[in-house]
């Protein structure tokens, strides 16, 4: 959002990517998928549907005319299946076609012919046959190994997370122009313009200075579109380029369900020891990652899993080891959190378990084991400017933590059917790219001679605010008032060699390079100022537009120095490069200093479950969160509450469904639900914990993206607590998402049914699966 | 030719009348302030308000819709407004507007719109504005930000400058506190210049002839045309759109015949094309069911019960239709009526004949809905469970009717949906309740026997074991809602 979108958005004047006006002679193209997870691709026959109305073009991937390839980390990804196919959904043809209709009334008529393989959907299946995506990697401190037999209590389990869909309410779509060199400018809508940018030159056999991509802004990402927006970014350049014609190319909900990838689901081994006081002594984890038929971000995602593994305690001895296992889903891939909410699943999980054997709260262990200044993390960064215990203990007592646990237990003990949970959620989330080299960022300034201002840098705006916050950057270095400020579409002609706005980093590195660049402007003024006005330069300053001369205004204001900058051929424009410093990290040794600062909060949730029926509500959510110097409360509140409600959806509601065919089943809104406004917890209590911020943050204000998610978790723990209230005895599994079929089931385990047969209809001819608890 | 008026603008379109709205604003008109997100009725990014002129003439009541599941036909003679029709001049906002920027109620903004509509169509509505009414208005809203909390900060600013609009003919005052534009008191005086040509139309010009429309052209209409019928449209636009567009369609949305809830004696009779919306404020019904609320509440979001029809649920035939499972229970008929306008009554629970497949012929339409009025003694109640409990399709719905006397259950119908491949009256275990006592007992034998006429299947809403255990589950809660059993009882 920029300072003005709101505006924009709520009289529907916002410019998103279909919107565009559509320019004549525009082609709309639709994408032929692979029916099936795993085969060899026999043909591909276009003869049909080249006879439709319409129809103007079909390519594959013989009328690339560079590489056919878009693999981001691992070059494993053709733009279109070349060979065989790895996926269902996997594009396999582009119909090109003088309107939408006529392109996708075509895709029926392509005729594909597929040799079918053996398919994998379980990652540990996967990583049984040594299918993976990448080599594993393994995180250590200390020897868990050699630590168990110092252990008091030693327990081991199993936790599961599933995948989440994105579900931005704008679906993927490009639109690509032909340009007159010879190359293409497109209208993307990603998170990563340069990534759009590189394949697509890539893959067209073009300098990427024969590729624009422009984006002005998305109707959501949460990492959805970082990498997976390429594909139809290059697509529809593909289209543009072999055709000569404008080419548009937006996915539908359907297909862009069926075709992208999600949350990674994983499945994950725990073991934790704890001396007799309770302090976690040991703890071990092996991750299987559900990376999908390509590599796209996994392996990332899988680094920062190992990176999060222990949340926010302190563990001396750890050894940490993740698998990325190649299945045959569509890739799956960043989505907010991107990785570090799977791994804080189980390590939660971990504690739950010794709690639940031992007969003690979770709390009792969480709180204990909190870390510390100067504490390390498994990667060997120290806990610096570290919040933990104030988090948690703020949260405890602003809301009361022995008074809601009281309640909590006062009435299960009142009600039979209706009982309640509770769970607290600390959280520590590292901020920055953990691919070091990401973590720099430009900024181009421009002031023009009335005194307006124009910034571009490469963040992209999807809701996140970043916008507003960089022009808030602007303003406040300059001294000026923000309506002065517009902040440009991103643009790869304008910003090069952009990193993805992901990883929460987007507002500290494009605001950093945007302080940067207006501190040199302002300097550059006010020297010019000092000569003008034979003045001090020391004692100068930009306040409100106007020129203070030692807190006194001087002779000048804004509009005047910079119409006087102009005249005396002083340069009112400035390109300014960030780098976040004192960041390294050995991904061989798997150590290192890799993160700018850390995020820390807590959460208490409290649950209700009608245990007849299996149904629930998040009653209560209450945070305390560490933003550092908010450069905007009321955005970042924006980002806390939406990012908790996303990740109680996550542990909730959202169950991603895939048939043994690896075909999903919850492939649209009617079956996959998202939260609703009366899914949203009735009570969500946001609290600004009093902390200084972080010199690497922009402008002190903490990154507030991603880690909001992570609370998200409670919900399940104190749904888990509410059966357990019911039931205690109930061995639930640790397994998320804790749909109410979950519930139901853990509540009344005794249920035998004296099942009768199964009707059958072709709709439901083929098996269905959930991932239900049984 | 659809003929109406899209914000201040008349239309008249011979664009499909099966194609939707959302598209002919989107594409035909290039107001992009309409968003498509899902094409299913289950986002709302498309919403927009239809006007349709009262029985009196003088007031349009306004309504939000899914665009994206409406008609474009059904747009004929109403007043379709999209964000562009509400907004003010350049930089100045509504208040609903306001209130949403106010509470950073938008963040990427691309379902703003949707929720924009919803709270202005809970503006113009005639209902009072309450707290819990104005979270219904947005209740067919997703916001994937999941800003919710500024979202409800919004309608909680927005219901308290409501409390003061004056209780009728509240346009004037809706207008000079800017939530409309001022053209809006013209559009009563606009669409009645069009429902006079509309009637001028189809009367040739008389004034004494019949006005409805169908009978006359049905009677020559080859018997595959009834296949044709479109209710509210809020499935088969989700399931055939491309069919939809490509057949010429016979809208039953409007035909106010086919409309109203009366009440003769015990028998309450209902238009086929009555919307659930109807059903939820008819002093009939609620009469008869005063939990109706409670029931409506789960069944689907504001927007789409201001569509579907309640005929439209029936042949859809999906095994899980909500309202089809309510009026099971209440051992509901049905009137067929065929092209040659041959009537005759059917038993709602008759008309499934395996998956999807009706037992009416290909030319009959309902028309009619009738049931015998509960007695203020007997209990009633519907449940439904579902993945989220509001806008979602059920993993099991079931809806009880009991006649208890003297603690004896003398009659008993229950019905059950997600269970098998109609939606299914629960014969045996009706039949098992009825000369027993009310008791735990008889409640176990009725969940015993309702497990041995069931045939669920695992799918995306649930395992068989499941929805086993769901409806053992519900059947209990059947006893539970109405009073027979109480807590110290199970």
């Amino acid at each position: 959002m920029n300072h003005l979108d709101p505006i924009r958005h709520v009289r529907g004047e916002s410019q998103y990517l279909d919107d565009v006006p559509v320019q004549h002679g525009t082609l709309y193209a639709a994408v032929v998928e692979s029916p099936v997870a795993h085969g060899k691709l026999l043909t591909v026959d276009a003869t049909a549907a080249l006879e439709l109305p319409g129809v103007v073009h079909v390519l594959t991937a013989r009328d690339i005319p560079g590489e056919n390839q878009i693999g981001g980390i691992v070059p494993d990804e053709p733009l279109l299946a070349e060979g065989h196919v790895h996926f269902r959904g996997q594009p396999v043809a582009l119909v090109l076609a003088e309107t939408e209709h006529a392109a996708h009334a075509a895709l029926a008529h392509v005729r594909v012919e597929i040799a079918p393989l053996p398919i994998i959907t379980d990652p540990r299946v996967a990583a049984a046959q040594g299918e993976l995506l990448v080599p594993p990697r393994t995180f250590r401190i200390g020897d868990s190994e050699e630590a168990w037999a110092g252990c008091a209590h030693v327990f081991e389990g199993v936790a599961e997370s599933g995948g989440q869909e994105h579900l931005y309410i704008e679906t993927q779509g490009a639109y690509a122009f032909p340009t007159e060199m010879g190359g293409v400018r497109i209208i993307s809508s990603t998170q990563g313009p340069t990534a759009v940018q590189r394949h697509t030159a890539h893959v067209l056999g073009l300098g990427m200075h024969q590729v624009e991509v422009d984006v002005t802004r998305l109707g959501g990402g949460f990492g959805g579109k970082e990498d997976q927006a390429t594909p139809w970014g290059a697509l529809a350049a593909l289209g543009a380029f072999v055709a000569r014609r404008p080419v548009k190319l937006v996915l539908d909900r359907m297909a862009d369900m069926r075709m992208t990838g999600k949350r990674h689901p994983y499945s994950s081994d725990f073991k934790i020891g704890l001396s007799a006081d309770l302090k976690i002594v040991a703890y071990e984890v092996t991750f299987y990652q559900n990376g999908g038929a390509a590599a796209d971000l996994s392996p990332a995602v899988m680094e920062r899993t190992l990176f999060h593994s222990t949340n926010t305690y302190f563990i001396p001895n750890v050894t940490a080891t993740a698998y990325s296992c190649r299945t045959h889903l569509p890739p799956n891939t960043a989505f907010r959190g991107f990785g570090g909410p799977q791994g804080m699943f189980v390590i939660e999980s971990a504690i739950a378990s010794a709690a639940e054997r031992l007969g003690v709260p979770a709390t009792e262990i969480q709180r204990r084991n909190l870390l510390r200044e100067g504490d390390l993390f498994p990667y060997r960064q120290p806990a610096e400017g570290c919040h933990a215990e104030q988090a948690w203990d703020t949260a405890a007592e602003l809301f009361d933590l022995p008074a809601r646990r009281r309640e909590v237990d006062e009435f299960n003990r009142t009600h039979r059917w209706q009982k309640k949970g509770l769970a607290v959620m600390p959280i520590c989330f590292g901020i920055s790219f953990t691919k070091t080299a990401m973590n720099q960022a430009r900024a181009l300034v421009h002031i023009y001679t009335d005194g307006s201002v124009g910034v571009s840098t490469g963040a992209v705006e999807m809701g996140q605010g970043v916008n507003t916050k960089i022009a808030q950057v602007a303003a406040r270095t300059l001294g000026i008032s923000v309506d002065r400020i517009k902040v440009e579409s991103t643009n790869t002609t304008r910003v090069a060699n952009t990193s993805p706005s992901a990883a929460s980093a987007t507002a500290d590195l494009n605001g950093k390079a945007t302080e940067l660049a207006c501190l040199a402007l302002r300097e550059r003024l006010l020297q010019l100022a000092s000569t003008e006005l034979s003045m001090d330069y020391e004692g100068l300053h930009i306040e409100n537009e106007q020129v203070l001369a030692a807190g006194k205004p001087a002779n000048t204001s804004w509009e005047k120095l910079v119409s006087a900058a102009y005249w005396q051929r002083v340069s009112l424009s400035e390109n300014a490069h960030h780098a976040t410093p004192d960041l390294h990290f050995d991904a061989t040794t798997n150590q290192g200093y890799p993160f700018a600062y850390h995020v820390y909060g807590t959460a208490l949730t409290t649950v209700q479950v009608d245990c007849r029926r299996g149904t629930y509500e998040v009653q209560a959510v209450q945070i305390a969160h560490d933003f550092g110097q908010s450069l905007n409360p009321a955005v970042d509140r924006g980002q806390i509450e939406g990012g908790a409600v996303q990740g109680i959806g996550w542990m909730t509601l959202e169950e991603l469904v895939y048939n043994e065919e690896g075909r999903l089943l919850s492939n649209s809104l009617n079956a996959y639900k998202i939260p609703d406004l009366y899914a949203a917890p009735k009570v969500l209590d946001v609290h600004f914990l009093d902390t200084p911020g972080h010199s690497r943050a922009v402008m002190r204000s903490k990154a507030v993206g991603e880690p909001p998610l992570m609370y998200g978790i409670g919900a399940y723990f104190a749904l888990r607590d509410a059966v357990r209230a019911f039931n205690p005895d109930s061995t639930i599994s640790f397994s998320a998402p804790m749909t109410p079929e979950k519930v139901l089931v853990n509540l009344h385990p005794e249920f035998t049914p004296t099942p009768s047969d199964a009707w059958n209809s072709p709709a439901h001819s083929t098996s269905a699966t959930t991932s239900a608890a049984s | 030719m659809s003929q109406f008026y899209l914000n201040n603008q008349l239309i008249r379109t011979d664009q499909p009348a099966g194609s939707t709205l959302l598209d002919f604003v989107r594409y035909n008109q290039h107001l992009k302030g309409t968003k498509i997100g899902c094409r299913e009725g289950d986002c709302g990014a498309c919403t927009v308000l239809v006007g349709e002129l009262d029985a009196t003439g003088q007031v349009v009541q306004y309504q939000s819709m899914t665009s994206c599941l409406t008609p474009l036909g059904n747009a004929h003679g109403k007043h379709v407004v999209t964000v562009e029709g509400i907004n003010a001049a350049r930089g100045s906002l509504t208040p609903v507007q306001q209130a949403i920027v106010q509470e950073g109620g938008s963040q990427c903004g691309f379902c703003t719109v949707g929720f924009v509509m919803s709270l202005t169509g809970h503006a113009l509505s005639s209902q009072p504005s309450t707290a819990a009414s104005v979270l219904a208005s947005i209740d067919g809203n997703i916001c994937r930000c999941t800003g919710y909390k500024s979202l409800e900060r919004a309608a909680a600013h927005l219901q308290q400058q409501l409390e003061q609009r004056p209780a009728t003919e509240a346009l004037p005052w809706l207008a000079e506190q800017g939530f409309v534009p001022q053209y809006f008191a013209d559009m009563p005086g606009k669409l009645q210049t069009l429902r006079s040509a509309d009637t001028a139309a189809a009367t040739g010009g008389s004034e004494t002839a019949d006005p409805l429309p169908t009978a006359a052209t049905s009677l020559d209409a080859p018997a595959a045309a009834r296949a044709r019928i479109l209710g509210g449209g809020t499935d088969l636009l989700v399931q055939q759109p491309e069919k939809l567009r490509a057949t010429d369609v016979e809208l039953v949305y409007d035909q106010s015949h086919l409309r109203g809830i009366r009440r003769e004696g015990t028998t309450i009779t209902l238009g086929a094309a009555t919307t659930a919306q109807q059903l939820l404020e008819s002093e009939v019904m609620l009469a008869v069911l005063p939990q109706l609320p409670r029931f409506l509440k789960l069944v689907s979001s504001t927007p789409i019960r201001q569509m579907g029809t309640v005929a439209g649920n029936f042949i859809n035939a999906s095994p899980i239709g909500d309202l089809t499972i309510l009026f099971l229970a209440l051992d509901a008929e049905i009137e067929l009526e065929t092209a040659a306008a041959h009537r005759r009554w059917m038993p709602l629970a008759e008309l499934y004949a395996g998956y999807k497949q009706l037992t009416k012929t290909a030319d009959e339409q309902v028309t009619a809905i009738r049931f015998e009025a509960p007695a203020a003694t007997d209990a009633f109640n519907f449940e439904k469970v579902s993945k989220r409990t509001h806008l979602d399709i059920a993993s099991v719905n079931t809806a009880a009717w009991l006649r208890v006397e003297n603690g004896v259950i003398r009659e008993a119908r229950l019905s059950a949906g997600g269970v098998g491949p109609i939606p299914l009256v629960l014969r045996q275990t009706s039949v098992a309740l009825v000369g027993r006592p009310v008791s735990v007992e008889t409640l176990r034998l009725a969940q015993q026997a309702a497990q041995q006429e069931i045939s669920p299947i695992s799918d995306v809403r649930g395992t068989e074991q499941y929805k086993r255990l769901l409806l053992h589950q519900l059947l209990e809660v059947h006893f539970v809602e109405t009073g027979l059993l109480t807590k110290e009882q199970l």
